[in-house]
């Protein structure tokens, strides 16, 4: 480990890896809001072309990839919301003309062999010159400021686009500027994970982390988390297996995603178990409802009819009987002392 | 108070006959495209209202309520909220909008304090964040519809009927000028339904101007101060619910009739104006 860390090439992957890592799932999270999680592909296929004209052209691929990438994502944008029935169509012409073109441009320049090719679209530890790097901390930097400061709105419009048009929130600037950020996070991923896995890094880390969130921020953090564990993790991983990085990360984030999963439906199980549902309840317990309110751990019972009913998910649970409050004062909204009362939830 | 009676004297002061106008109609048309799917229509709507706005399935309702929002093109007559014309409201969130929604989105997680949050935003400039005053302002949205003990929990998990109240908590978090909701109760079951109705009963209480769009009256029919019937995509009906019952089947007759339709248009005798419509002092915007 340590003597991965002294090799300078080493270090350029793993601080891009850790930049990635946590930029790719803060964006990607609402491409899935947006069912969307497909178009940072789109933007890699289209981000290759402008590596490949970098390359002819002797420009620093990095820059040429980033002004094809903004330039695809603006007009994808623009067509979505034309809302034309062919726009699917037209998505599908710029993706697949942009990764014909960087394979064909590709082929002229001098560094066109096949092993360059697959190391921009499968990403390598070799690759990320310091350069790169400074730019992909700028990026990263503008990108994570954005997001930050765009958070609120750009939830509002990707949960309900229709009410954010309706009261004014600016939905069409607001999608342009996640398109861009988009790809702005294609291009910082680009040399470590390659262009055509890197939509993998902004969309599986948030899959994994809707198994177990309960909110949006707490989904958020945990897929920052997975996408960090995975794209360090890959970068260190590729080096003594000898492995493109890009595919390392995403088998490392898919294994995350397929552990989560496993450990959620086991969660599942057990709490459905313990779980007690006050079985007839169409009364609503508020402030002005009339029953006794007692506070309890993090939540409050209410008393009904020597119940105590507690607000879970849709339902009420059965959170025993009053008498069993005081040897009851565990947190847990879905705990019970009480089973043989589970039937017996009654109307007002 | 949660919804602010009068918040905003600078836009109301702006109005010639009277600052209580919320929203004015004059002969609109609305559609998408070239076919308009509403036209002609005339309503003004008052502070402290509560209409309801009924008609079956395609009469054109929703139309006519997206026309108010500007969610769709207005291809004739004119659009007047609180005075200044519709395209040029700046704070568009004095609208609160409940859209008709069977389930809010699940594609990710979010809370139900993080849904009503969104309501807040338009308060709040470009980029603003939410401070204290306006997390008590959407804890007290949560409250109103009966929400309060379950901010946390994940909307998805919700009931429908709670998914809706959700929805009203959203729109009344930007404290609006009026509540336009579009079906509340549709595919509601009974219970939630009669709670449903509570919460609009507080929301009466509190004033809050309301224009409900809504294909039964229901449990609703109680707290309405006026009925607005639409059909084939014309306004047949507008006045108390007093005369509405009075005058039901002459009212459903003619919308079941499709073959009238030409003669029902220009004849004030088949579309009943309620009182405040006929007053009309020829200010154009």
């Amino acid at each position: 480990m340590t003597e991965m860390l002294s090799i300078d090439f080493m270090q350029r992957a793993l601080i891009a890896a850790l930049l990635v890592g946590t930029v790719a799932p803060m964006v990607g999270i609402f491409l899935v809001q947006r069912r969307l999680s497909l178009i940072g592909d789109g933007m890699g296929h289209v981000a290759l072309a402008g590596v490949a004209i970098g390359l002819v052209a002797g420009v620093a691929p990095v820059w040429t990839a980033l002004v094809a990438a903004v330039a695809a994502a603006v007009v994808i944008e623009l067509l979505r919301t034309r809302g034309r029935t062919n726009g699917d169509v037209a998505l599908a012409v710029i993706f697949y003309g942009g990764i014909a073109a960087g394979v064909v441009i590709i082929s002229k320049s001098p560094d066109g062999t096949p092993a360059n090719l697959m190391k921009y679209l499968f990403g390598s530890i070799l690759t990320t010159t310091s350069s790169d790097l400074y730019l992909f901390a700028g990026l990263a930097v503008l990108i994570a400021a954005t997001t930050w400061a765009l958070r609120p709105r750009l939830f509002a419009v990707a949960n309900d686009e229709e009410y954010a048009r309706a009261v004014g929130i600016p939905v069409l600037p607001l999608n342009i500027v996640l398109a861009v950020l988009t790809a702005t996070t294609v291009v910082v991923a680009m040399r470590v994970v390659g262009l055509l896995l890197i939509s993998a890094l902004m969309i599986v880390p948030n899959a994994a982390s809707q198994l177990i969130a309960r909110s949006f921020s707490g989904a958020l953090r945990w897929a920052i988390a997975f996408g960090l564990v995975s794209s360090v993790g890959g970068v260190a991983l590729s080096y003594p297996l000898n492995t493109p990085s890009g595919g390392t990360i995403v088998l490392l984030a898919v294994g995350l995603f397929i552990i989560t999963a496993v450990f959620a439906t086991l969660r599942t199980h057990v709490a459905r178990r313990r779980h007690d549902v006050a079985e007839v309840h169409p009364h609503e317990h508020g402030v002005e409802c009339g029953h006794e309110a007692i506070p309890h751990g993090d939540h409050i019972d209410y008393v009904h009819d020597g119940h105590l009913h507690a607000a879970h998910e849709s339902h009420y649970d059965e959170h025993g009987h009053d008498t069993a409050l005081h040897d009851h004062q565990g947190a847990d909204a879905a705990s019970t002392t009480n089973a043989t009362n589970a039937t017996t939830g009654t109307t007002r | 108070m949660l919804v602010s009676a009068d918040r905003s004297p600078l836009d109301t002061g702006s109005s010639a006959d009277g600052s209580d106008v919320v929203i004015d109609l004059r002969r609109a048309s609305f559609g998408y495209g070239e076919r308009p799917t509403v036209t002609d229509a005339t309503l003004t709507v008052r502070r402290g209202e509560i209409v309801a706005v009924v008609g079956p399935n395609g009469s054109g309702k929703s139309t006519l309520m997206k026309g108010i929002l500007g969610l769709n093109e207005r291809t004739e007559g004119t659009l007047t909220l609180f005075g200044v014309p519709g395209d040029e409201l700046r704070d568009r969130a004095r609208l609160g909008y409940v859209p008709q929604r069977h389930t809010l989105s699940t594609s990710v997680r979010a809370t139900a304090e993080e849904i009503v949050a969104t309501g807040r935003l338009p308060r709040l400039g470009w980029l603003g964040r939410l401070r204290a005053t306006d997390r008590q302002i959407v804890a007290r949205s949560l409250d109103v519809v009966g929400l309060a003990d379950r901010a946390a929990t994940e909307v998805s998990t919700l009931s429908g009927g709670q998914q809706r109240r959700v929805l009203i908590a959203r729109a009344l978090a930007a404290q609006p000028d009026v509540l336009i909701m579009d079906e509340p109760t549709a595919g509601v079951d009974a219970a939630n339904q009669h709670v449903l109705a509570e919460v609009l009963e507080r929301l009466v209480e509190r004033a809050v101007t309301m224009v409900i769009v809504t294909h039964e009256l229901g449990a609703l029919e109680r707290l309405l101060t006026r009925i607005v019937v639409i059909d084939g995509g014309r306004i047949r009906f507008d006045g108390t619910p007093e005369r509405y019952s009075a005058q039901r089947h002459i009212v459903h007759h003619d919308h079941d009739s499709h073959h009238h339709d030409d003669e029902l248009h220009p004849q004030p005798s088949s579309v009943t104006l309620g009182p405040l419509v006929v007053r009309h002092d020829g200010r154009r915007p």
